[in-house]
């Protein structure tokens, strides 16, 4: 009999390149948002300062690591229970602190995780501003267990347990989190690869709490083909419905990519959990140029210094 | 050593402090930090405490002050932290996955009656409600005993043949708040009992496995089966870690249970907690009034001492057990898990619950004694019997 302490390291290595955090054999779904930010996030983090322990809640991204005692992340991962990642990842990095241990404590966790099940410990680990990175991949359901609503679904979107379609909008998590004036908030899109680099290698080398949302289509629980992933994704920034922006110190802000008008009509007709009719698109449209001008005149008035 | 006068809150403050300051040139001591009435005093001793290397982290819920505890355990420092009734049972999921962690986090419970109604006054449901955790749990009958086998759970728990969390009790108020000489030892000799904390599965980019992913069946089954023989070994490492205590500290910890008068018993009572202490006077008048009557204090419940329990009544015709906790539908737990202990085994035993002190009534000689008198007179066993309703 053998605990995972007994596991020999080199049993669980399969050839692959350096910069890969998330191996091949891992069995994601084809088209996974969080997959792609996952091999984006080990192209980004490659120097010693930046080597990253992953504390994740129960969800997609644990599946991820497969079957004991194997694991597909080449990273050190450890399992958290769904709502309290963000205490576990304060101890783990309070005693990294303590002991000056090289390297980035990510907590990396779903919207599930993160909108509901783990709001409170989320919130109190941003008030005493802990000091590891906090990345939430938002696939907008509960997608390891079949698709059903969170506090992230979009309104009208039709899950498993909202057969009719969302009533509710979702939450606006980022207002949330800047809230809390933590060092740094910032939303963050796979189809903008440059802007989700400097943004994590910024986020790498500060202090703090520091919390990144980023939009990750789940192919399976969104209907959507899985090839479409990155246009979704980059529709949803060019319409207005997922700006990219940066608070700092919840006061100072950034916009990193303006709408450029795009309709936001091409989004929903991509995704059959949106029901025809489900989603009246004039009132999307009106509501993603409110917001984009809310963030914006935020960044005209309260804007962040140049070399944040 | 110092012997002062001080609360059972105290003794545990201090010696979950003194433990976590003896891991300074290690990699320190990290807790989560939630109050609840009775065990506030203990938390509140640590957040003041100036450790070498350490931080106690005041978290949002006991659920998460667990969660603190696992990430920095897994990191390789030393962890503890306290709770009490809903506190304690909001914390169960990180408290089992601590011992599925196989971490040797320290917990101390004051036992408080669960609610609601809410009811700060001392019942051990609470503690118990975690007895099917992979969790070595203790019952306290002194402040003393506190400090002590606060003290001795670290050592066995860090044991690479145990690690596994451990649960201290004691009875809220009746030891949490009253004040009793108590030796409180000194930081050397507890940094000399207590080794720097070596994880063997500590989390590291040299050992960069992942922790709690998936598992099939077999896997996960192998898991507990390992979890199983580590509570086979702990009364041998436990009476290891009692020797060298006595070693170093000049005192006994005591045993897993401790009996009084048992050898030539007829019948004897299994109690627990402060209790005891009221039982075991009661005893030695009846032993002067010529009845043979015994006790036995239990202290360790997890894993329950079954043999040495039967062999302590091997002489007993009669076995009465004061229980101040009830399981839902059954009775007492105590008295639930010896009587599977002597099923088979001492079929011609009669063992006879008694509900004694449930949510937080007082426990006076005279309901004690009305016990007594109760078992003296019984041919056969019956329900579990509840005492001290008044209502």
């Amino acid at each position: 009999m053998s605990i995972a302490t007994d596991i020999p390291v080199e049993g669980a290595q399969i050839a692959c390149s350096e910069e890969c955090i998330m191996r091949p054999g891992n069995t994601n779904c084809g088209g996974c948002g969080m997959s792609v930010a996952l091999t984006m996030i080990g192209r980004i983090l490659k120097e010693e300062s930046e080597k990253a322990t992953f504390v994740i809640p129960a969800c997609c991204g644990i599946v991820t690591a497969g079957g004991y005692p194997t694991s597909a992340y080449n990273a050190p991962v450890l399992g958290a229970t769904f709502g309290s990642s963000p205490a576990f990842a304060t101890g783990y990095a309070t005693v990294r602190d303590l002991n000056e241990d090289p390297g980035q404590v990510i907590n990396w966790a779903g919207d599930g995780g993160t909108y509901d099940i783990g709001m409170a410990t989320l919130s109190a680990a941003a008030e005493r501003n802990e000091n590891f990175m906090y990345m939430c991949y938002d696939n907008e359901i509960y997608g390891n267990t079949g698709g059903q609503r969170s506090s992230a679904t979009p309104v009208g979107a039709r899950t498993s347990t909202t057969p009719y379609g969302k009533n509710a909008s979702k939450k606006d998590i980022v207002s949330i989190m800047a809230a809390h004036g933590i060092p740094y908030a910032a939303t963050l899109s796979v189809a903008h690869p440059e802007d989700f680099a400097t943004k994590l290698k910024k986020a790498c080398h500060m202090k703090g709490f520091r919390f990144m949302l980023i939009h990750s289509p789940c192919p399976t629980g969104w209907k959507s083909d899985p090839a479409e992933t990155v246009n979704l994704v980059r529709i949803a920034v060019r319409s207005g419905l997922f700006p990219l922006y940066e608070v700092f110190d919840g006061k100072r802000y950034r916009v990193n990519d303006a709408p450029d008008g795009t309709d936001p009509s091409e989004y929903y007709q991509g995704q059959r959990r949106f029901p025809s009719g489900a989603v009246d698109l004039d009132v999307v449209r009106t509501e993603c140029k409110e917001n984009s001008e809310r963030i914006m005149r935020c960044a005209e008035c309260w804007p962040a210094a140049e070399d944040e | 050593m110092t012997l002062e006068v001080v609360t059972g809150n105290h003794a545990a403050g201090y010696a979950l402090s003194a433990a976590g300051e003896a891991n300074r040139d290690a990699r320190g001591i990290c807790a989560g930090a939630y109050p609840i009435t009775p065990q506030t005093e203990i938390i509140e001793y640590a957040r003041k405490y100036k450790f070498t290397k350490g931080r106690i982290v005041p978290v949002e819920s006991e659920h998460s002050a667990m969660g603190v505890c696992i990430g920095a355990s897994m990191a390789g420092a030393r962890s503890f932290t306290a709770s009490a009734a809903n506190g304690l049972s909001y914390m169960t999921e990180n408290i089992f996955t601590a011992g599925y962690y196989r971490l040797p986090i320290v917990l101390v419970c004051v036992n408080r009656t669960m609610g609601p109604p809410w009811n700060i006054w001392a019942d051990q449901g609470d503690a118990l409600l975690m007895r099917d955790a992979s969790l070595i749990q203790f019952f306290c009958e002194t402040n003393q005993e506190v400090a002590d086998t606060i003290l001795l759970s670290f050592r066995l728990a860090e044991d690479h043949r145990i690690l596994m969390p451990a649960l201290v009790s004691m009875d809220a108020f009746i030891m949490s708040h009253t004040l009793m000489n108590t030796d409180l030892p000194e930081q050397e000799q507890v940094d000399q009992y207590l080794p720097n904390l070596d994880l063997p599965h500590v989390l590291t980019h040299e050992h960069p496995v992942c922790i709690g992913g998936l598992a099939w069946p077999q896997e996960t089954l192998s898991m507990r089966v390992d979890t199983h023989e580590a509570f086979e070994r702990i009364p041998e490492v436990y009476d290891e870690c009692r020797a060298e205590f006595q070693k170093i500290f000049g005192r006994d910890v005591g045993g897993p249970f401790t009996t009084f008068e048992t050898e030539d018993a007829d019948t004897i009572f299994i109690t627990s907690g402060s209790i005891a202490t009221t039982t075991r006077e009661l005893i030695k008048a009846r032993r002067k009034a010529g009845e043979k009557i015994g006790m036995i204090k239990v202290k360790m419940y997890r894993p329950f001492p079954e043999e040495g329990l039967l062999d302590a009544c091997k002489n007993a015709k009669k076995v009465g057990v004061l229980d101040r906790n009830y399981a839902g539908g059954l009775g007492g737990l105590f008295w639930h898990d010896f009587r599977a202990a002597a099923q088979g085994k001492r079929d011609d035993l009669l063992i006879q619950d008694y509900l004694i002190g449930v949510c937080g009534g007082d426990v006076t000689p005279d309901l004690i004694e009305e016990v007594f008198d109760d078992l003296s007179q019984r041919v056969e066993a019956d329900k579990p019997v509840w005492k001290g309703i008044e209502l």
